[in-house]
């Protein structure tokens, strides 16, 4: 079983957390600082996976995680699933975000995090793994989208606004980096 | 191309999220937040009624603001509001916000899930997975009350949609987990492991989940799924890489499904079908072929997919263990993966070939990669890999290689990463007490062990070596003559010292005829360590030198002089200068026949379990914490006298030495002794509290506490109630916190005024108990009632109760009431789920008697099942089935939760119906020495029948 799925930056800064399992609010909080702890010394070419921090269980469980540009994804398992198979599924999702933000970058996961949300329930649910095609879950996310529109009246003022802001936050370029398969920008961000 | 519609998000949010990004301090940022929630705080409380639209803003805002670490208190209603809404984004929030922040527990359960109901009930498909997937996260028993007759109806109805269907079986899986109770198996079960079968690979995907974790709670009625899964397994593996098509990722179909498949097997036996077994044999054959062919992309993707599936499937022959010919290849193919230039391989390689190493089958195999595994931990570069290396050596070590093993082993321990020092540290030990040929090189070993990483080097491993030193006379001398020679070093560890004394002590005379270790040059040795020592250990050495008083009279004087000198007679440690004084005068009245006698060599210890190796397993148990120094500390200070009383030292020094120590003593006979020490205080005055109605007077007479012995198995109810007053209470715990709810009803129809409640935790309990509350309004009206609530946090272990004093004017009279607080340590139990066999082998690793607690008594009622099993879950554990062969008996597990320490505890109850006997055989073990808690289980005792 998956117990907590932890979504931090470069510094730490949670950009999503989703546990399967019940923790007090500052708890979660020190789990997240704890894991970045633990992931963040690590160099980038040992491997991926890692014994739990005392926290969240210690050696009963496994903190499995990749690195994408700016961003750590990392999932907290249990011994009932395959390190291997996770790995994958984070790549599964990171894919998917990629497709349905059209690369993805960490600005993304920021301003729609509710976004980043649903799309993460059409592949983990309750600490398990619902879907692991991506054509289904785009599937899914698009049938969202669609009943989303349908029902927003409000929508074309928001839009301009939400790109404005996001744009302004970019005084660079976005230069793309080719890690894997996927293309994800990083913008310098200011970090806050 | 599915593309969020990132334009219709909400300007508010966006603008907000912008703000604090512009914060150029956290106080700026604390600040804008501040403002924010009172913003939204004022809209939610505010007299016009907000419209959807703004509700979805305002629950998104606060989402946020929780990402970012702050506590929200409010919106939960609003957010229970918006699932009401037929508009679908709206709606979708709600679920979102009760899915993060609503815990089980919560008061609103019961109105989510009438928005569940209405949702589940409406036959649209998007709906319903909202739906589903709420009941998934929060997963509360109250759902699974309301929901598990429906859910698998759903699960298996023909018409169902394949996404709702998906989301049922996890939804199911969940309330299974949480509320195996009220799941009953039906119909429908069998209708759920023909899923395996279903067309949609998605609907395969979630209901293997399930299918696997019935499978290993009720085998037998799951068994069918073994033959679908195999012909499952088949399909896909045979399959072209281009036949699943979705389900194809990187060039390898269906690696998830696969993966899950070879999981499922792995709940049982190998299939007993000739054509089965076979079919199953071919694809594991298949798989391993796989590996050998040429990769189909370059892609890290591609690589892991396929090993996945291949490591999956070598855990399956592992587990198997019975195709000697699939266990050679699997073991091939992890030794080539051992060299493998990918360090997640190497990983995984060397945890799977620890498993590989403990079957007979391969186990020589294993042993022919141990120069790779060695080299790996002399230069990995992850200490992950590192870690694993070091188990897998532990675990391939046999007579054969023992030497070389520990011998890296140990000259890995000078560089070792503290984090895994003191794991290494005590696998050095085992092994080499273990395979020890002659005991002269254990003896080295160990004192190279000490050396090299003493810190690490716990009482166990020390205690053991001078257990084995004194069982065995060949090697005495020897270890005389090596200890003396490692205490010449200018700088050693004070294990060092004390393994030093209490063998010089014992057998210093073995190597007193050589003049470079004379008496008196070992005593000068000795001494000239004792000022770095501390207390514990100065009071070890205080026994060894009236030891040597005994072994040499000629150094009697000189140890007279040491041991009457001020800073020993007068030492304002009461424990040295009682040892002090004590000697000294034994040394100066006793005859010599009565100080040989007193102080005769010790006795050898009987046979049993290394203490090192309960230790380890300790630490790989359920809740893993260290948590020994705390009870060795506890222990030290009675080394050399069998820990009796100091007060009667001579008499426990005979006793000691002319009987064999008691069974259960441990080495050095202390621990048995200590905790019986420590513990009776506290264990007699729980016992009392427990029998108080029936017997002994409670402790303070003034405290009622009536009301206490009924919460210790629920959390509401009516706590006291007299003819003025009515005290109820709703308690919640989560881990080492609680959360209680008093309400004080005036049953009277005048004000109670200067209405005051305090509550402490009495002596010790401050330390162990955190209660927090605010003052309550002083003025209670006629008729009403006032709540207060109080925050508990568990520090650490505790017997005793808070007390809650009340303080009351009732026309005129004062009314002063204290009860105690049914706050009791099994409240911070988490019930913990386990198979038989993990249960069964964690149980006997419980094997010390500190570790368990047994008590025998007698019914008061009658015996009732269902009673029974609801006090055993009231009191906090997990009940488990199907997990004492005896279906009389009644087996729980749980951990208990503190600030410094999780502990783990099993029990079993065993009633005898006949003699209206409850025979709690060894009820309940607890994986560490914690006083309070077989003492605490206590309670249940008298309580499971006291119905």
């Amino acid at each position: 079983m998956i117990k907590a799925i932890l979504i931090f930056n470069n510094h730490g800064k949670p950009r999503l957390i989703r546990f399967y399992q019940y923790f007090a609010e500052d708890m979660q909080q020190q789990i997240i600082r704890e894991t970045f702890h633990l992931v963040s010394k690590r160099d980038d070419n040992v491997c991926n996976f890692l014994e739990g921090g005392s926290l969240i269980g210690g050696s009963d469980y496994k903190l499995i995680y990749r690195h994408y540009a700016t961003l750590y994804f990392v999932f907290c398992v249990d011994s009932s699933e395959s390190e291997l198979g996770i790995l994958d599924l984070i790549q599964v999702f990171v894919e998917t975000l990629d497709k349905c933000f059209e690369n993805v970058c960490e600005l993304d996961l920021i301003f729609h995090m509710d976004k980043v949300h649903y799309i993460l329930q059409e592949v983990v649910m309750g600490g398990m793994v619902l879907e692991t095609n991506m054509n289904e879950i785009t599937t899914q996310v698009d049938v969202q989208n669609r009943m989303e529109k349908s029902e927003g009246g409000l929508s074309a003022a928001p839009a301009r606004a939400v790109s404005a802001v996001k744009n302004m936050n970019l005084p660079e370029i976005p230069r793309n980096i080719n890690i894997g398969d996927i293309n994800i920008k990083v913008p310098s961000l200011s970090p806050f | 191309m599915p593309a969020v519609s990132k334009g219709d998000g909400m300007r508010g949010l966006a603008v907000f999220i912008s703000d604090i990004r512009n914060c150029k301090s956290k106080e700026a940022e604390i600040k804008r937040i501040n403002k924010e929630l009172a913003n939204i705080r004022s809209k939610f409380k505010g007299d016009k009624a907000l419209d959807g639209y703004s509700k979805k803003k305002y629950v998104c805002k606060l989402l946020f603001i929780f990402l970012l670490g702050h506590d929200i208190d409010f919106g939960h209603m609003e957010a229970v509001n918006l699932l009401s809404s037929n508009k679908y984004t709206e709606k979708q929030i709600g679920y979102l916000f009760i899915s993060v922040l609503v815990n089980s527990n919560s008061e609103l359960i019961r109105l989510i899930n009438n928005a569940i109901k209405n949702d589940l009930s409406s036959r649209n498909p998007t709906f319903m997975c909202l739906a589903l997937h709420c009941i998934a996260n929060v997963g509360s028993r109250e759902m699974a009350e309301a929901f598990a007759s429906e859910i698998p109806r759903i699960l298996v109805a023909g018409d169902t949609m394949d996404s709702v269907k998906q989301s049922a079986a996890l939804c199911l899986l969940r309330l299974y987990k949480t509320s195996p109770d009220l799941v009953l198996m039906g119909e429908w079960t069998s209708r759920v492991v023909h899923l395996l079968n279903d067309q949609h690979m998605g609907v395969v995907t979630a209901a293997i989940s399930l299918i696997t974790c019935l499978s290993q709670k009720n085998p037998d009625e799951f068994k069918t799924c073994v033959s679908l899964a195999v012909s499952r397994l088949s399909r896909i593996v045979s399959s072209a890489s281009t036949d699943l098509q979705d389900y194809t990722y990187y060039f390898v179909p269906a690696p998830w499904l696969s993966c899950k498949l070879l999981r499922l097997l792995q709940c049982y036996p190998p299939p007993e079908d000739g054509a089965v077994k076979g079919r199953l044999v071919e694809c594991l054959e298949t798989i391993l072929n796989k590996a050998q062919e040429p990769p189909k992309s370059k892609k890290v993707q591609h690589s892991n997919a396929k090993n996945a599936i291949l490591f999956e499937a070598i855990s399956l022959i592992i587990h198997y263990d019975s195709e000697p010919n699939l266990l050679v290849r699997a073991c091939n193919q992890l030794g080539q993966f051992l060299q493998h230039r990918e360090t997640n391989l190497r990983y995984l390689a060397l945890e799977s070939m620890c498993t590989l190493a403990s079957s007979e089958f391969s186990h020589e195999a294993v042993k022919t990669h141990i120069e790779t595994v060695i080299n790996a931990l002399k230069t990995e570069r992850d200490v992950s890999v590192r870690q694993r290396a070091a188990d897998l050596l532990y675990a391939m070590c046999d007579r054969s290689n023992a030497k070389q093993i520990v011998a890296e082993m140990l000259s890995y321990l000078e560089t070792a990463d503290y984090s895994i020092r003191e794991e290494m540290v005590l696998k050095v030990a085992i092994l080499a007490e273990k395979y020890a040929v002659d005991y002269s090189w254990y003896v080295d070993t160990i004192l190279n062990l000490i050396r090299i990483a003493g810190d690490y080097v716990s009482e166990e491993v020390w205690y053991r070596v001078i257990q084995i030193v004194i069982n065995r006379d060949d090697v005495q001398g020897y270890a005389a003559k090596t200890v003396f020679e490692a205490l010449q070093a200018p700088a050693c560890h004070e294990n060092m010292v004390k393994v030093g004394g209490y063998i010089l002590g014992e057998f210093g005379n073995l190597i007193a005829g050589d003049p470079r270790s004379s008496p008196l040059v070992q005593f000068n040795l000795l001494h000239s360590k004792f000022h770095l020592c501390s207390v514990p250990t100065r009071a070890l050495l205080l026994s060894a030198y009236i030891k040597f008083i005994n072994l040499f009279p000629e150094t009697k004087a000189t140890i007279q002089e040491v041991l009457r000198c001020d800073s020993q007679i007068r030492n304002s440690d009461v424990e040295l200068q009682q040892r002090a004084v004590e000697y000294l005068k034994l040394s100066s009245i006793a005859s010599t026949d009565v100080l040989a006698t007193v102080l005769e060599e010790m006795p050898p210890f009987p046979e049993r379990e290394s203490s090192i190796l309960a230790k380890l397993k300790k630490k790989k148990g359920p809740g893993a914490v260290s948590v020994t120094e705390l009870e060795d500390s506890k222990r030290e200070g009675g080394e050399l006298n069998g820990g009796g009383d100091r007060g009667q030292d001579t008499a426990t020094m005979a006793a000691s030495n002319a009987s064999t120590p008691s069974p259960s003593a441990d080495l050095l006979g202390i621990r048995s002794t200590a905790p019986l020490g420590a513990a009776p205080a506290s264990a007699g005055s729980l016992l009392v509290d427990v029998f108080s109605e029936a017997g002994p007077t409670a402790p303070s007479a003034a405290v009622n506490d009536d009301g206490f012995l009924r919460f210790v198995c629920k959390n509401n109810g009516v706590l006291f109630e007299n003819q003025l007053l009515q005290i109820g209470i709703k308690s919640e715990y989560r881990q080492n916190l609680g959360r209680m709810y008093l309400f004080y009803g005036n049953k009277t129809s005048v004000q109670f005024a200067s209405f005051t409640t305090t509550v402490s935790c009495p002596g010790e309990l401050q330390s162990q108990l955190n209660v927090q509350t605010k003052p309550v309004e002083p003025l209670v009206e006629g008729g009403a009632q006032i709540q207060q609530v109080l925050n508990i946090e568990c520090l650490t272990d505790f017997s005793d109760a808070p007390l809650l004093n009340i303080k009351f004017r009732y026309g005129g009279a004062l009314q002063n009431l204290t009860l105690k607080l049914p706050v009791t340590i099994n409240k911070f139990f988490q019930p913990t789920e386990m198979t038989s066999h993990d249960f069964f082998q964690r149980w006997k690793q419980l094997s010390q008697p500190q570790q368990e607690a047994q008590k025998i008594f007698k019914a008061n009622n009658s015996m009732d099942t269902e009673v029974l099993k609801a006090k055993l879950l009231g009191l906090g554990t997990a009940l488990l089935d199907n997990v004492d062969p005896n279906p009389e008996n009644y087996v729980c597990a749980g951990v208990i939760q503190t600030k410094s320490q999780q502990v783990g505890c099993l029990l079993r109850l065993e009633p005898n119906a006949q003699a209206q006997v409850q025979h709690t055989d060894s009820p309940e073990r607890v994986s560490h020495n914690y006083s309070s808690i077989p003492n605490f289980l206590h309670y249940l005792s008298p309580y499971s029948v006291n119905i």
